[in-house]
């Protein structure tokens, strides 16, 4: 087949190719680094230089180790996703304790002589090391993992792989240095500037045609759900990113860029985007990871096909619609605002498909809940998914939302969805994986993962209640009129009323990043072949996995 | 998904798989959970109800409105009409009220001072504090020292037209920055510093302050007054007391006769209503220091 000539065969066309690319953007990086206009773009283009100039150098000494074998899995790209993620992890979530505290205690924790570390720096740096940093390797490094398996294939393109990693670690390099030095086009969860989106674009692209060259060459007959999700994720988040970051350049020398659109179309399409990033990035590539590793892990089958199909077809179709329930009485006309709402609220039985799958999947293996606490994270994980994707569509409720709308309830809402469902399916994935690329018989600890995730859950616990207490006191505040008919507080005195939530957000956050920390060790351990000397020994089949591809069943 | 071929079928829940395999896993050919599927009918259904009774569906150049003719900005009038009708008793009162008529009228004054208090958490305590103390650069509402009058018809006006604000009735006072702009030396800076920190009442160099005390007179005292009285009606501060806007120290005294900062507030008139405009006055007076 035409596509196996970029499987990875031992032509190097791959590497040339590819070579070749980073050669002619090296070029365009230094003409860059010449032609700045301004200080921060030349720092930016020498940080893509040095990028180029690694890759080059990695191709050759890659090149030098020999040439991928096909007959076995890539696991090393695995690996490297796994370490990615675990450090992105600890990262996003310390920079999110930082900025916790900002909030909890701002004249302690203001900065005065070094601005990149005040919140309107760090805020964004937070929400994008957790999602697209910790949360995008975890989607990488997992999808990586579970096409090759489920495909009976080695990953396609030979070198390609390697350029998605690392070109996206880059991307997140230059996001980052960006948010703390204002590089910023200040739409959320889409901040990084021109040039970077262009450079996402082309790493997200080959992705995709590493992805869906995998699929093209499988072994087995039918392509299995995760799959559909992961593709669901690659395709549609490309899709979401160039629309959103359609934007003209002030100076093609410069960081500064002008959105296409203006007013309350842009409001709309950044709404669109921010939506369907929760959707598809953190939901259906998500999902995609519960598909794979909840009856791996239970041992037991998918619940049902059926529904697997069902509410895959309808979350596709309903979720891409329910961005404008972020206006709410704004400019927005009120019939988009409706749609908005009615297809959130559509969308409920779609994302409980999932939750019902996941769940049901443990039926005739719920003992393993009390045994494994790795299962319990996963399971706890779908339970978190559940509930606040009932929490949405409730808060996307116009009158529900009047309320709710610009409190702390949403970032309560957001993180019962990041800490409980994303972070924790994710880490039971990391459990799963780090014993199988490592090939070691089980876990370093178990009991280091049962504190992990008491100490993470009553983290959430108290993040999430504070938050919700926290959010209707403050609508509550805002909305209230006493019989003269003038507001009965103003606005300093409602935030005056939330400094004891923040400072329990504070003790929340600093717990599930304890958690991570012990998870880290726990993994560490485990990737160095260390067991330790404990009665509850890893009693679930975890066995290494063979990284030959074996013969189609 | 029709059973044909012989499937496998699954101990546990005695559910056939569909007979797929990936890397270990299959899949029970479960059916939808019913209750499931009616609650997915029953959310689209609910959601096309919705549509024929709201705006909904866009047309070429409008939209469905809806059989509730439901319109956000028809009701945000409405509920502002009606707010104002609620306070319009009180509102219509104190707008032409004198200050002995509201002090005699105790629910009158009680509305007085909540509106007030509410717009002025809102708008006002950002700058002077949420207690009206101040801070350097802005004037502490609390006290008896008034820089353009502490009357309640005095304070009324500044709310109205703002202090260097776009209002073209604004109060206007600019010091001239005699550093920077080079109109005294720093000499006779230094000098004049030693003067209005004798005119205070602080320590100061006998011999400067008396250097200083011919350019005092020549470039400060046609606002500041002669013995520094202060001003009122040029909001020239008045400087024999122990009451400052930008810091009493030499250093800070010094700085100001440099640099000559000046604060701008706002002009309220086009942004809150007269009977507003007026309770926020009212509450200001209430503070302490009104006249």
């Amino acid at each position: 087949m035409a596509t196996q000539s970029i499987g990875g065969r031992p032509s190097g066309v791959d590497s040339l190719t590819l070579g070749g690319l980073l050669a002619a953007l090296a070029l365009v990086a230094i003409f860059a680094a010449a032609r700045a206009v301004e200080p921060l773009f030349q720092f930016h283009a020498y940080v893509f230089l040095a990028g180029f100039a690694l890759g080059i150098l990695g191709l050759v000494l890659g090149a030098r180790a020999g040439q991928s074998d096909e007959t076995r899995y890539n696991e090393a790209i695995v690996r490297a996703g796994v370490v990615a993620s675990m450090f992105w992890g600890v990262v996003g979530l310390l920079v999110g304790v930082v900025i916790a505290c900002q909030l909890a205690w701002p004249s302690i924790f203001y900065f005065d002589d070094y601005g990149f570390l005040n919140f309107g720096r760090l805020r964004p740096l937070h929400t994008s090391a957790v999602i697209f940093a910790f949360g995008g390797n975890v989607l990488l490094c997992t999808s990586f993992y579970v096409v090759q398996r489920t495909c009976k294939a080695r990953l396609a393109g030979g070198v390609w792989p390697w350029f998605v990693f690392w070109g996206y670690q880059l991307f997140i390099v230059i996001a980052a240095t960006g948010y703390v030095t204002g590089v910023t086009q200040s739409r959320e969860y889409a901040e990084p500037e021109w040039y970077a989106d262009l450079w996402l674009t082309l790493v997200w692209v080959a992705y995709l045609l590493v992805f869906l060259g995998t699929i093209w060459k499988r072994k087995e007959p039918h392509i299995y759900v995760a799959n559909w999700f992961y593709l669901a994720f690659i395709v549609t988040v490309a899709m979401l990113h160039i629309v959103n970051n359609l934007a003209m350049p002030a100076s093609f020398a410069g960081t500064r860029s002008y959105s296409l659109f203006s007013g309350v179309q842009d409001a709309l399409t950044q709404w669109w985007y921010g939506h369907n990033a929760v959707g598809f990035f953190l939901t259906a590539g998500f999902l995609a990871i519960m598909y794979y590793f909840v009856p791996k892990r239970a041992e037991r089958p998918v619940y049902s096909y059926r529904l697997s199909i069902i509410h895959f077809w309808a979350l596709i179709f309903t979720y891409i619609w329910a961005g404008p329930h972020h206006l709410h009485y704004t400019a927005l006309p009120q019939w988009a605002q409706t749609l908005g709402m009615t297809f959130s609220i559509m969308l409920w039985m779609p994302s409980w498909g999932g939750m019902i799958n996941g769940l049901m999947t443990l039926s005739g293996a719920w003992d393993k809940l009390r045994t494994d606490p790795v299962l319990r994270m996963l399971v706890v994980s779908v339970a978190f998914y559940g509930m606040s994707t009932f929490e949405g569509p409730v808060m996307s409720i116009r009158a529900v939302n009047a309320l709710s709308h610009y409190t702390d309830w949403t970032i309560g809402h957001v993180h019962s969805g990041a800490l409980g469902w994303v972070g924790y399916v994710s880490f039971g994935a990391l459990y799963c994986l780090v014993p199988w690329l490592w090939k070691r018989q089980q876990l370093y600890s178990l009991k280091l993962v049962e504190w992990h995730f008491w100490v993470s859950t009553i983290g959430i616990l108290f993040y999430i209640v504070a938050m919700w207490v926290s959010g209707i006191t403050q609508g509550l505040m805002w909305r209230a009129y006493n019989d003269l008919g003038v507001l009965q507080f103003s606005f300093v005195e409602t935030v005056e009323q939330m400094h004891i939530y923040y400072v329990i957000r504070v003790l929340g956050g600093a717990l599930y990043l304890s958690g991570a920390l012990i998870m880290a060790y726990n993994l560490w351990r485990t990737a160095r072949g260390d067991v330790a000397a404990e009665k509850t020994k890893d009693s679930v089949a975890i066995a290494p996995q063979s990284g030959v591809i074996q013969a189609a069943e | 998904m029709s059973k044909t071929k012989n499937r496998p079928v699954d101990e546990i829940s005695g559910t056939e798989t569909t007979g797929h395999l990936w890397d270990g896993i299959t899949e029970l050919d479960t059916p939808l959970p019913r209750w499931w599927l009616i609650l997915l009918y029953a959310s689209i259904v609910w959601a096309l109800i919705y549509w024929v009774f709201m705006p909904a569906l866009p047309l070429l150049t409008s939209y469905t409105p809806g059989l509730r003719n439901h319109s956000d900005r028809a009701n945000v009038a409405r509920d502002l009409a009606a707010l104002e009708a609620r306070r319009a008793p009180f509102a219509d009162k104190l707008q032409n009220a004198s200050l002995t008529e509201i002090e005699s009228d105790p629910s009158l004054q009680e509305f007085a001072l909540a509106a007030g208090a509410s717009v002025f958490g809102d708008n006002c305590a950002t700058c002077h504090g949420s207690g009206a103390a101040g801070a350097k650069g802005f004037p502490n509402l609390n006290d008896d020292v008034w820089l353009w009058g502490g009357s309640l018809d005095e304070i009324a006006h500044t709310l109205k037209v703002g202090i260097r604000s776009t209002h073209p009735e604004t109060r206007y006072s600019a010091m001239p920055a005699y550093g920077r702009d080079g109109l005294l030396t720093p000499e006779q800076i230094q000098d004049v510093t030693e003067h209005v920190l004798k005119l205070s009442g602080q320590d100061h160099d006998a011999g400067a302050a008396g250097r200083g005390q011919a350019t005092f007179l020549e470039q400060c005292s046609a606002c500041h007054g002669e013995t520094g009285l202060g001003d009122r009606l040029q909001g020239a501060p008045r400087l024999n007391d122990a009451d400052w806007l930008y810091g009493g120290s030499r250093e800070e005294i010094r700085a100001q006769i440099t640099n000559a900062q000046a604060g701008v507030m706002p002009a309220w008139e086009a942004r809150l209503t007269p009977a507003m405009l007026k309770a926020v006055a009212v509450y200001v007076h209430a503070r302490g220091g009104g006249e």
